[in-house]
């Protein structure tokens, strides 16, 4: 086994609207700080993962380098859907794991305020004119619409609605979902990076537009701009450091990346589960640790419909027992175990790219001891999980210093 | 009579429309576009199935909110048509949680999308109420 990699330095910027700043001001901005905070240069750094989904082809990291500084390291562009950043990551990890190099920048970055809804590609208005097979299906018309629905909160709904479904709920299905995003809103307030801090009542949150249902507009992960980046660094490098630098940092006690394997009914609706509860027991494994053992869990609720099958594939509840687990008060920040202490992608927001690192910066930010008003008192121990359709998950488990 | 066409090739028309899904001859894999390899086994060979055209709802969304041109409401959903899932509309019911349920029994339909200027009738499909 290799040693041990660390997170050295890290930053998150504000989540929300930055008319003012492009995604490279971003990235800059992110990565500037991740690298003060670690107390080193681009000069220290042996490789540059960057992800940008939106814009994935203009490569980021080379952008990045003309304004932190163009060293000549290797960069390795990264697109992997949500999973992006968490990509970036640990694309940055593999490399120092690899020994190729002692320290390394991941950076995740996402201009998305007012971009609407994701997944849907609309309608050509000249389909209507002449019925001509196209694609896989030979489909003669759009089938979004017609054929189910491509848009994320309609597909995150039906995942929320299929976990049910299997467990046999007999419950309200819209109230459920809905004190999710209760949670998620009141942890918001403690956040001032979150792109909403607003306590929203579960009236409000019940009554608000719908969008698909059970998910209305505060249940889906809010489209923002924001930034965040890493510095990773080898255990051997580390020990070589100020005692102040080995003190903040944080070990990665698991990082991993996985796909969704082969399963009846993934073609029709993606499978978020398996690949999700994969991650989960190689990160346990790797890490040695437990579901009971974390302190805090920051998981990727894209919608509130999505949280609760986390809390399952995640194994953070016995099988099929996320409702009773979240009913039980266990995922909120005064609980057993707190899910989204930073609001999660409801309220803190979803700069695509970001997300992934943005997580892993939430954790540390607790086991350093540095989380402010929303510090989890004591944690040691913390998991960061995204999701990417298509598919991709992402779970790192983060371990404060001995 | 017009011609008629299916909106996608998994659609077989005539009197009694049902769907068709590529079958992996190897590990019984289901696919309803066309697979270079079974992403189950990796097999390379497939013959064409009938599928059930009985099945149970097994998740859906009431989508309220779609891109442009794209009506709305309209109700998303899983099928599980004797093992095999397929994705489609939930149709010719109230498109709310009073009416749609998980669990609910639904059964093939089709519906016609309109002539093209051809004069070729494009035909679709969902699910409705048995």
């Amino acid at each position: 086994m290799a040693d041990d990699v660390w997170i050295l330095g890290i930053h998150m910027t504000k989540f929300g609207k930055h008319p003012d700043k492009d995604t490279v001001d971003l990235a800059a901005e992110a990565a500037l700080a991740a690298l003060d905070d670690a107390g080193v240069t681009m000069k220290d750094m042996g490789v540059l993962a960057a992800g940008n989904l939106m814009a994935a082809s203009a490569g980021i990291g080379q952008q990045l380098q003309k304004q932190v500084g163009q060293t000549g390291i290797p960069v390795y562009n990264v697109a992997n859907a949500c999973a992006t950043g968490a990509t970036a990551l640990r694309t940055a990890i593999m490399a120092v794991k690899a020994g190729e190099c002692d320290m390394g920048l991941a950076v995740g970055v996402e201009k998305l305020a007012g971009a609407g809804l994701l997944g849907a590609g609309g309608r050509n208005k000249s389909d209507e004119h002449k019925w001509e097979p196209h694609g896989r299906y030979g489909a003669v018309a759009t089938v979004d619409g017609r054929i189910g629905t491509e848009t994320m909160p309609g597909v995150f709904a039906q995942v929320g609605m299929e976990y049910l479904h299997r467990n046999q709920y007999e419950g309200t299905e819209f109230e459920l979902f809905a004190r999710i995003s209760e949670k998620n809103h009141m942890h918001s307030t403690l956040n001032p990076l979150a792109a909403y801090t607003k306590k929203m009542s579960l009236d409000e949150i019940m009554n608000d537009v719908m969008i698909a249902y059970p998910n209305t507009r505060p249940m889906c992960s809010a489209n923002c701009d924001g930034a965040a980046a890493a510095v990773v660094v080898s255990d051997a490098k580390l020990k070589t450091l100020d005692p102040d630098q080995r003190r903040r940092a944080i070990k990665v006690s698991a990082s991993i990346l996985t796909s969704d394997p082969w399963e009846e009914a993934c073609q029709i609706l993606p499978n978020v589960n398996t690949l999700t509860r994969n991650a989960a027991k190689q990160a346990y494994e790797q890490a040695g640790v437990s579901p009971e053992d974390l302190d805090l869990v920051e998981l990727h609720d894209c919608f509130a419909t999505a949280e609760l099958v986390h809390y399952d594939n995640l194994m953070l509840c016995k099988p099929g027992e996320a409702v009773p687990f979240f009913e039980s008060g266990a995922t909120w920040r005064d609980g057993k175990t707190p899910v989204n202490v930073s609001g999660g992608l409801e309220s803190k927001g979803h700069p695509i790219a970001a997300t992934g690192i943005a997580n892993i910066w939430e954790v540390c930010h607790h086991l350093r001891g540095e989380a402010g008003d929303r510090q989890i008192q004591g944690a040691k121990v913390g998991l960061a999980h995204v999701i990417g359709l298509g598919s991709a998950c992402g779970v790192h488990i983060l371990e404060k210093a001995a | 009579m017009a011609e008629q066409v299916p909106i996608v090739n998994y659609l077989a028309l005539g009197d009694d429309p049902h769907l068709v899904a590529h079958e992996c001859t190897s590990c019984g894999a289901r696919f309803f576009d066309r697979r270079n390899a079974c992403a189950s086994c990796s097999g390379r060979d497939f013959r064409d199935v009938e599928l059930s055209r009985q099945g149970e709802l097994r998740a859906f969304t009431i989508v309220a909110f779609a891109a442009p041109g794209v009506p709305v409401p309209f109700v998303a959903g899983v099928v599980d048509c004797d093992g095999t899932s397929v994705r489609g509309n939930v149709i010719n019911i109230e498109p709310d949680p009073e009416h749609v349920k998980l669990g609910m029994k639904v059964k093939l339909a089709t519906y016609s999308l309109g002539t093209d200027d051809n004069g070729t009738e494009a035909i679709g499909f969902g699910f409705e109420p048995v």
